[in-house]
């Protein structure tokens, strides 16, 4: 009948309108800046690097794999030398571009040092787009801690993965000397 | 409906000139028609695409084989998963490479998950061409939030997703991904239901959509129309049946049939497909085994991109991506980097019928006609 | 409650005896027709503000979201927000557009939206002038507005703007005449144009829209109304997805904004009307009568939302389908219908005119058949 399907698409705007205000499934909306939905553990943001316990000592050794690996080619790594000009297994420039990078987490899968995640910060607005956006190596530091934090469950896995490592690695420089 | 000279009035009319795009709010994207409109209707029009070219083949050729995977997302930004499939099954094809029976599943899961999202979408933006006021597109979103949630929970990001890998998958699921996936797919007939009732049998949309934009079974085999829009002109063409890719032999599901090939055929077409992959998710949920994600092969392509080389030859892996047949071309010269890379994009094929389908309908239909279509510019322009 | 309800009349009254002691008793009429004039100016931008306000919180919880909440409590605020971006926004002005129509067109469109409220009775006494042709005066200026958006549309020498501008013209020659010829059963019934007049006639519970031809008249009223004013099904002048934005696809700033005034000034003085004419105006038990007016209206105004916030928009063929086949043969049986009712005695003759109405309905919906969609069914493909 004529006007019937009119009627039965005003009854379900009807019924929205008038649930909006009794049920949550029916006023979606998140009130962005006071409150947030609740950050889920495997979101990916921009990249960071870690560090242990001191900001001095990265696990970064500047091997130039997530640079290659980059599919936008955002991140600039120059390795740096000591007083006599041997290289030293630490970045002396590690840049990212954020104004390139695509948030596609590359980067931390190719990493064989787990030294470069994903962050969650995303509240990062810049009011230039050159040079603002160009994250330094200080900018990019971020303690093992923090990780911890954001990530829980890979933190867990990524340094029994490592402490294995140097349980392996260790024994035979420590032997000789004892 | 074909306009001819003779309908014309007999005193003397201009046609008019319009350029509908690209800044238009209904050309979904930079997307331009330059139509001829003699009053309302049109005479002749004129599609103009490649605003939004951003030479993702020729890229993807200067990129190891695994860098290209989060190009592919942005090819088609609404179903990132079922581009990283078809893209996926392309290089496992050059590569030989099994895919653990866990990690099918899983992307069975995801590609009619995005099939949902896709539809959803679609539907709504469909009915804001009509002139609705935003009210079935924000229920759209309303449902597509709550399965982007789940993307973003198991691949870290909504839309963007770059979850796939060579061999498998990037990342297991989420301990709590199968029953939250299982609330959303019981709760999904529910709000289908709903749309339906606002939308299917209202009369205004009935009487906008149907015999409007009529697409000839044989014109549509001809022009290589793909996907729901082939289906919705009669021909049962589904690639998830024909080829039966991945798993999908196992899954029980039926392929609706349009018999006109007009709008409202189109239109409904996608509200019973979604129903199907409700059918599919069912079942592959239920069905989902324990074991690997990824494959021990494949994941040397995931850790060290510069140590997978594919052997030399060429692939043709396709899927039936929510728009339509997504099919990825490769050669492999036996290095890092593919030889040649070629997209075959369901949107860009589907659109190339638009002019055959809008002569002689008003301005009205033409816009709704290139709703009905579903493109993405992404995927059209590349 | 008499004061409560005759609380406008008597401000109005009392303002004039105070003015009388200093001002020469000539002047009276003037000072009598200027604040009457200045109530409306003020109450008409004012209305246009928070109907705006209305719209986009109540469309906005239609599609389970707050609508504006940000500036004040509930986004009260809002359409003064609005108001202040639109005066302090830049005013473009194509270069090749023809200026002065250009720059008259917005100005002129609010000038009948605010005459309308003149005749709209807004309470038991409470009309500016009790014009004896006061729905003639209504219809005639209610349909100016098209010719200032066609003005509008061609001052602007946009192609978008044209064509919207031509629907707008199609779209009022077509809905211009079942709106006439719906109001035609109750100046039979009442015997006078007068607004005042067809409420007063309406007293009690004899409202119009609770005999037979009442409410074929009020929905055809009501729906061409929406017409009139441009509102969702029928908006296809601005027909935002089509056509950019219609006629005022080249306005910005506040020559945009009072386009957008006169259409909701335009929504609510019919929705007035169309209270007045079928839904008793003021009349109502209880409430002081300026409160059952705006009850109503607002009623009406919610609806037209409502519509917004439902249904997709018809296209120029149908929508003048739908006002030749479809609503001018229904008043002009409507006509036919009333007149009976009239003439016949009264417990019988609301079964009579009901049979012929539903008579009527069923040959219009048999005639328009063809044209009515039909649902489909569809099949698969690889049963399972």
């Amino acid at each position: 009948m004529f006007g019937l399907g009119v009627l039965k698409g005003m009854w379900v705007t009807f019924k929205n309108f008038v649930l909006s205000y009794f049920s949550k499934d029916h006023l979606v909306t998140v009130q962005y800046p006071e409150e947030k939905i609740p950050e889920k553990e495997r979101f990916r943001n921009f990249p960071f690097l870690i560090y242990d316990d001191k900001p001095e000592d990265l696990r970064c050794v500047s091997c130039d794999i997530c640079a290659k690996e980059c599919p936008p080619k955002c991140i600039t790594i120059v390795r740096d030398s000591d007083a006599q000009g041997k290289p030293l297994k630490r970045p002396k420039v590690f840049d990212i571009d954020f104004s390139i990078c695509m948030n596609c987490g590359i980067c931390e899968e190719v990493c064989p040092f787990d030294a470069i995640f994903m962050d969650h910060e995303f509240e990062i607005a810049e009011f230039g787009r050159f040079e603002d956006l160009n994250y330094h190596k200080e900018d990019l530091l971020k303690s093992n801690e923090y990780f911890a934090k954001i990530r829980p469950q890979d933190v867990a896995r990524i340094d029994a993965k490592r402490r294995e490592k140097t349980k392996k690695t260790e024994p035979p420089q420590t032997t000789p000397t004892t | 409906m074909q306009y001819e000279l003779k309908d014309a009035p007999a005193f003397e009319t201009q046609t008019l000139e319009v350029s509908l795009g690209p800044q238009h709010p209904s050309t979904h994207g930079v997307f331009r028609m330059n139509v001829v409109l003699d009053g309302e209707t049109i005479v002749k029009l004129k599609p103009v695409m490649g605003y939004l070219h951003r030479n993702h083949e020729k890229l993807a050729e200067n990129m190891t084989w695994l860098g290209s995977m989060p190009y592919t997302d942005r090819l088609d930004y609404i179903c990132s998963m079922t581009n990283n499939f078809a893209y996926a099954l392309a290089v496992e094809k050059l590569a030989n490479l099994e895919v653990p029976e866990r990690a099918q599943y899983i992307r069975v899961i995801m590609a009619e998950l995005t099939r949902l999202v896709n539809h959803t979408l679609l539907i709504g933006f469909l009915l804001n061409d009509l002139g609705a006021f935003f009210t079935p597109v924000l229920y759209a979103f309303r449902e597509r939030e709550k399965i982007l949630d789940l993307f973003e929970a198991v691949a870290g990001s909504r839309m963007m997703c770059n979850y796939l890998r060579f061999g498998g998958v990037k990342v297991d699921l989420t301990s709590d991904f199968i029953p939250r996936a299982r609330q959303i797919i019981n709760k999904y007939p529910k709000f289908l239901d709903e749309f339906e009732k606002l939308l299917s049998e209202n009369e205004i949309l009935m009487a906008r959509c149907q015999n409007v934009g009529v697409l000839p079974k044989e014109l549509a085999i001809n022009a290589g129309i793909s996907g729901p829009m082939l289906r919705a002109s009669g021909v049962p063409y589904d690639i998830r049946k024909v080829d039966g890719y991945s798993i999908y032999n196992r899954f029980k599901f039926r392929v609706p049939i349009g018999e006109k090939g007009d709008v409202y055929d189109r239109y409904y077409v996608r509200i019973l497909e979604m129903r199907e992959s409700i059918k599919i998710l069912d079942q592959a949920i239920k069905e989902i085994p324990d074991g690997e994600f990824i494959t021990k092969e494949g994941g040397v392509g995931a850790r060290a991109p510069r140590n997978f080389k594919p052997p030399k030859g060429d692939a043709y892996g396709r899927i039936e991506a929510p728009k339509g047949e997504l099919g990825f071309y490769l050669v492999s010269d036996g290095t890092v980097k593919p030889y040649r890379y070629h997209v075959r994009p369901p949107s860009f094929i589907n659109l190339t019928i638009l002019e055959d389908m809008c002569l002689g309908q008003k301005v009205a239909d033409a816009i709704i006609i290139l709703g009905s279509i579903d493109i993405v510019l992404g995927e059209v322009d590349r | 409650m008499e004061t409560i309800d005759q609380a406008f009349v008597l401000g109005k009254r009392a303002a004039l005896n105070w003015m009388s002691a200093f001002l020469p008793d000539w002047t009276m009429v003037f000072v009598s027709i200027i604040i009457s004039a200045t109530a409306i100016v003020i109450f008409g931008p004012v209305t246009m503000m928070y109907l705006t306000w209305f719209e986009r919180k109540l469309v906005g919880r239609i599609q389970n979201r707050f609508g504006p909440n940000r500036v004040g409590p509930w986004g009260l605020l809002q359409p003064i927000a609005d108001g202040i971006k639109m005066l302090t926004k830049e005013d473009i002005v194509p270069e090749h557009a023809d200026k002065f129509a250009h720059f008259l067109a917005p100005v002129v469109i609010v000038i009948p939206a605010l005459l309308i409220f003149s005749v709209v009775p807004f309470g038991r006494g409470m009309v500016a002038v009790d014009l004896s042709i006061g729905i003639l005066f209504f219809l005639a200026l209610s349909s100016t507005t098209t010719i200032w958006i066609f003005v509008a549309s061609w001052g602007s020498r946009n192609k978008f703007s044209l064509l919207g501008g031509m629907r707008s013209v199609a779209q009022m020659i077509s809905y211009e005449i079942p709106m006439v010829l719906s109001v035609v059963p109750v100046l039979l019934v009442v015997g006078s144009f007068s607004t005042v007049s067809i409420v007063e006639a309406q007293s009690g519970w004899n409202w119009f829209i609770f005999t037979p031809w009442g409410i074929a008249g009020f929905l055809v009223f009501f729906l061409t109304g929406v017409a009139e004013v441009n509102r969702t099904p029928f908006d296809l002048p601005e027909g935002e997805s089509e056509i950019v934005a219609g006629f005022h696809t080249e306005y910005s700033g506040m020559k945009f904004a009072l386009f957008y005034m006169a259409e909701f000034m335009n929504a609510f003085s019919i929705s007035g009307i169309v209270a007045t004419a079928y839904l008793g105006g003021w009349q109502g038990p209880w409430l002081p009568s300026w409160a059952w007016f705006f009850i109503k209206t607002y009623a009406l105004v919610f609806v037209m939302m409502w519509f917004r916030g439902t249904f997709p928009r018809l296209r120029v063929d149908q929508l003048m389908g739908f006002a030749w086949k479809v609503l001018l043969p229904l008043t002009l049986a409507n006509i036919f219908i009333a007149a009976l009712w009239l003439n016949l005695e009264s417990p019988k003759n609301n079964l009579i005119s009901a049979l012929v109405l539903v008579a009527i309905v069923t040959i219009i919906y048999w005639a328009n058949r063809p044209e009515v969609p039909k649902k489909r069914i569809y099949r698969y493909a690889y049963e399972d």
